[in-house]
């Protein structure tokens, strides 16, 4: 047996009015990729934010190497050889590669001198502030550590313009140039290609067989039974069991994570269309350096049918939907809701002829992040009843109508009154969806409803489009999961450079077939 | 390095030159008009030089500060007290009068600077806000003291101003000094010799140490330094202290230096064309000290320009009227401003105090 180089006992920390974690055991063997799962909330982040020293535990202690340690600051962390690559990566996007690792752990050019002189010592220390900051030694270093585990990396391009993948890999270094033997990894999927997770997964891999130990913070199954040695499961701030992914299954964990069985296949009957709600015919739409980006598209979603639209971002999903729904003019063609002409019309129009829209970016677009939840639930009707009365709130009627959504779509929250920044991913979902499909809506264009979102929101969401489908509405679901194309959609249309490669129906759809669609191949017969 | 930038710049200072010239060189030689022209940009320039490395400290550690006007106005008023205050109470002769004089206005922007590290580090009051007050506070206590020490009856100075120890002398750098025209530029006056050293020291302390390094990345992305071990509130006060140290100096110009009175309110919105500068130096020592160079050839300009009033030709009649050459560096400012020479990227938290 490998000797353990980390174990958390007893971990307690409390937050106002949340137990984020409630004695949390923990430990990490060497060499190992330990995957932390859990839902957004369940206390991971808490925890190891603990370890690196960034909070401090009410409760508990933390051994590493065997020894008992004093953790309180990342100083100490880095000390003791703990690394950590944040979510949000803690890199500077206007420096070089080579100042973002050296940042905090400066080499400065008299080092080598192995005293500094006498107007250099004691009281004088300060001094040496001003010495040349040594970038030679710096550059050789990180060269080397890029090429002893394979990342490749360029030490002296500027942060900002690389891609994120590669940032992801300075985050790596940058610990490993502290000589971190732990390493912490806080979702590093999140933000990846399924190609850049492939690389990343290659090289914790080469990381572990270097002696490194890796903590691996996530809630995709998938990628844990993929990579991880072993998997510890948290749930409301409590580890509810270690598990080795030979002896789990996908289905398995996410019912730990979640605590009760989950749907991971939607379940849905036969959809029974009626009659077109949303008719596009010949489509073209500029993007901010007027270039086309869709052209000429044209499809119909149809009263009680979910169309998916599958396609690589960036092939002008963005566009299109924004032209749908009022957000971006339109160059030419045409766009019929509900028997109603809304072509280049202002959203409110379009709102009015009977649109639900749950945008891309939930934070930037679908939410006021400053405003209460109350406000954002009256966003879209605030001037009509039971709203509003002539020129007044009636913010008694909001507050009312406010809470019965909540109760309605399951809006974990303290009171209606909480700052919508405040709340996490999931729970922002819900409230643009609780104010979305409330209304009165003949269509429903959902882009990328359940991106960043946990297993459990995932399912709720799932299961609310597919009963606004079953009352007769019509949905277009826009996602780059493929997944999520195929077990929602009733029919699925391919886009590629802005335009619609074919649409077939979802029962003849395979994974391959939709996979070389999107890379930009030809269906054999029209 | 921006080169599109320093040629604008050297355009525009070339073009006011070259006006000077043209008008004035029938009756002076245009050697003798450019020596003047530029002895007078840089004396001008020294104290918006010297206010615009305050912002440059300040505003790389990711701390606005709106509050130079103030601090410099601070720096003036207590370094001429102090001089004052060493030459005619303690009899201390003029030279260390005065520099006891520019150690105090210095300590008095510094001590401003504090503050303002006070208001927006530990107590996260908006920037903006805090510089304001600042502003205010200075015009006030500078105001107030002004008349309680020197004008009311049985104050220390007994209602008399006691006579000033007059100004700081030129330093000649040798060989330097004596090269004919430009030999002016390496005779000035200590403070705007310094400044000069000063940018070329601030441009190797922010681009070349660990201490800009650290600076700068407070400024970018302070929770990136807190997760490397950087003391985020103790790398932000040193620099607004500094900055204010900056400010400070640049006071010292106008009492120590330039003219050996105070006056109320006399530093007179330079506070502000500097912070104008350092914006449009893209929030770099050098390009701000040329930025304020721009600003010193204005200046320079106009007072050229009043000599040769006669000989200004009838289609250029306006800029007989000095009010309106003297309008030139504000105009400048506005123009600067509205970012038509490339983008200015300010750095990314600057303003926004760091809740951990």
């Amino acid at each position: 047996m490998t000797a353990t180089v980390l174990q958390a006992k007893g971990i307690t920390k409390e937050f106002p009015g949340v137990l984020a974690n409630d004695h949390v055991d923990f430990d990490l063997r060497e060499g190992e990729i330990h995957a932390l799962l859990g839902e957004n909330g369940a206390g991971k982040s808490t925890l190891m934010n603990i370890i690196y020293g960034l909070y401090n535990q009410d409760e508990g202690e933390i051994i590493i190497n065997g020894q008992p340690s004093n953790i309180t600051t990342p100083n100490d962390a880095i000390e003791y050889g703990i690394g950590m690559v944040h979510q949000h990566f803690m890199l500077i996007p206007v420096f070089r590669v080579t100042e973002n690792i050296m940042l905090g752990a400066e080499t400065l050019h008299r080092d080598k001198n192995r005293t500094p002189p006498f107007w250099k010592r004691g009281i004088f220390e300060w001094v040496r502030q001003l010495d040349f900051l040594e970038r030679r030694a710096v550059t050789k270093k990180v060269s080397e550590l890029s090429h002893q585990y394979g990342l490749d990396i360029d030490p002296d391009a500027i942060v900002g313009d690389l891609p994120v993948g590669v940032q992801q890999r300075v985050e790596i270094i940058k610990a490993l140039y502290r000589n971190a033997k732990i390493l912490i990894l806080d979702e590093p999927s999140a933000v990846l290609t399924p190609q850049e997770v492939e690389d990343l997964f290659r090289i914790m891999r080469e990381l572990t067989s270097r002696g490194v130990s890796i903590i691996f913070i996530t809630h995709k199954l998938k990628e844990v039974l993929a990579v991880a040695d072993r998997i510890t499961v948290m749930r409301a701030g409590k580890v509810v069991d270690t598990v080795i992914p030979e002896e789990s299954n996908e289905q398995k964990l996410a019912s730990l994570m979640v605590g009760r069985d989950v749907l991971l296949k939607v379940d849905k009957k036969t959809a029974h269309p009626k009659g077109d709600v949303l008719t596009v015919s010949d489509l073209r739409v500029v993007d901010h350096r007027k270039l086309d980006v869709v052209r000429g598209v044209s499809f119909n979603v149809r009263r009680g049918e979910i169309l998916g639209i599958a396609g690589v971002q960036g092939n002008g999903q963005t566009e299109l939907i924004e032209a749908l729904t009022g957000l971006r003019p339109t160059r030419s063609g045409k766009v019929i809701l509900a028997g109603k002409d809304v072509t280049g019309k202002p959203p409110r129009v379009v709102t009015e002829a009977g649109l639900g829209h749950i945008p891309e970016d939930r934070q930037r677009h679908g939410l006021v992040l400053s405003y209460p939840i109350t406000d954002n639930i009256m966003l879209c009707t605030y001037y009509l009843p039971p709203f509003a009365k002539g020129f007044t709130i009636q913010q008694k009627a909001v507050d009312e109508v406010t809470r019965q959504l909540i109760k309605a779509f399951d809006v974990r929250t303290p009171s209606p009154f909480v700052i919508t920044s405040k709340l996490s991913g999931g729970n922002q979902q819900k409230v643009i969806v609780a104010r979305e499909l409330s209304r009165p809506v003949n269509l429903l264009i959902a882009n990328q409803p359940t991106r960043g979102l946990d297993v459990g929101s995932i399912e709720y969401i799932h299961k609310e489009i597919i009963a606004m489908r079953d009352r007769g509405v019509g949905v277009l679901l826009v996602s780059a999961e493929l997944d999520e194309i195929l077990s929602l959609s009733d029919r699925i249309a391919v886009i590629y450079r802005g335009e619609i490669v074919t649409t077939v129906d979802a029962k003849d759809a395979t994974r391959e077939q939709l996979g070389l669609w999107m890379a930009g191949a030809k269906p054999e017969s029209a | 390095m921006d080169w599109r930038r320093f040629s604008f710049i050297a355009l525009i200072i070339a073009t006011l030159f070259g006006i000077v010239v043209s008008i004035g060189h029938e009756q002076t030689s245009p050697a003798i008009i450019i020596t003047s022209m530029l002895a007078t940009t840089i004396a001008v320039a020294t104290p918006l030089t010297l206010g615009a490395l305050s912002g440059v400290y300040c505003e790389r550690a990711g701390v606005v500060n709106i509050g130079i006007e103030g601090m410099m106005l601070s720096g003036a008023f207590f370094g001429w007290l102090a001089a004052i205050y060493m030459n005619s109470v303690f009899n201390f002769s003029t030279m260390p009068s005065l520099l006891i004089g520019v150690l105090a206005a210095m300590l008095a922007g510094g001590a401003f600077g504090w503050l303002h590290a006070l208001l927006s580090v530990t107590f996260k009051v908006d920037q903006i806000i805090g510089g304001t007050v600042i502003n205010m506070l200075a015009i006030g206590i500078t105001g107030f003291l002004n008349r309680q020490l020197f004008f009311e009856k049985g104050s220390i100075f007994g209602g008399q101003v006691p006579h000033a120890p007059g100004v700081l002398p030129r330093i000649q750098l040798p060989i330097l000094a004596d090269i004919p025209v430009v030999g002016r530029v390496f005779d000035q006056q200590p403070i705007a010799i310094t400044a000069i050293l000063l940018v070329f020291l601030t441009h190797y302390i922010l681009f070349f140490t660990r201490w800009g390094l650290r600076t700068r990345a407070v400024g970018e992305h302070p929770r990136a330094a807190d997760t490397v071990g950087i003391n985020v509130r103790k790398v932000r006060y040193a620099n607004v202290i500094i900055g204010g140290l900056m400010a400070g100096l640049g006071g010292a110009y106008f009492t120590l230096e330039s003219v050996p009175s105070f006056e109320p309110l006399m530093t007179n919105g330079r506070g502000f064309i500097a912070l104008a500068a350092m914006i449009f130096g893209n929030w770099t020592p050098i390009g701000s000290w040329a930025a304020a160079l721009i600003f010193g050839a204005a200046q320079a300009m106009q007072i050229n320009l009043q000599f040769f009033r006669e000989m200004i030709p009838a289609q250029w009649a306006f800029l007989q009227q000095s009010y309106i050459v003297g309008l030139a560096p504000y105009i400048l400012t506005m123009i600067i401003l509205t970012g038509i020479i490339g983008k200015n990227v300010p750095p990314a938290a600057d303003g926004l105090p760091y809740e951990k």
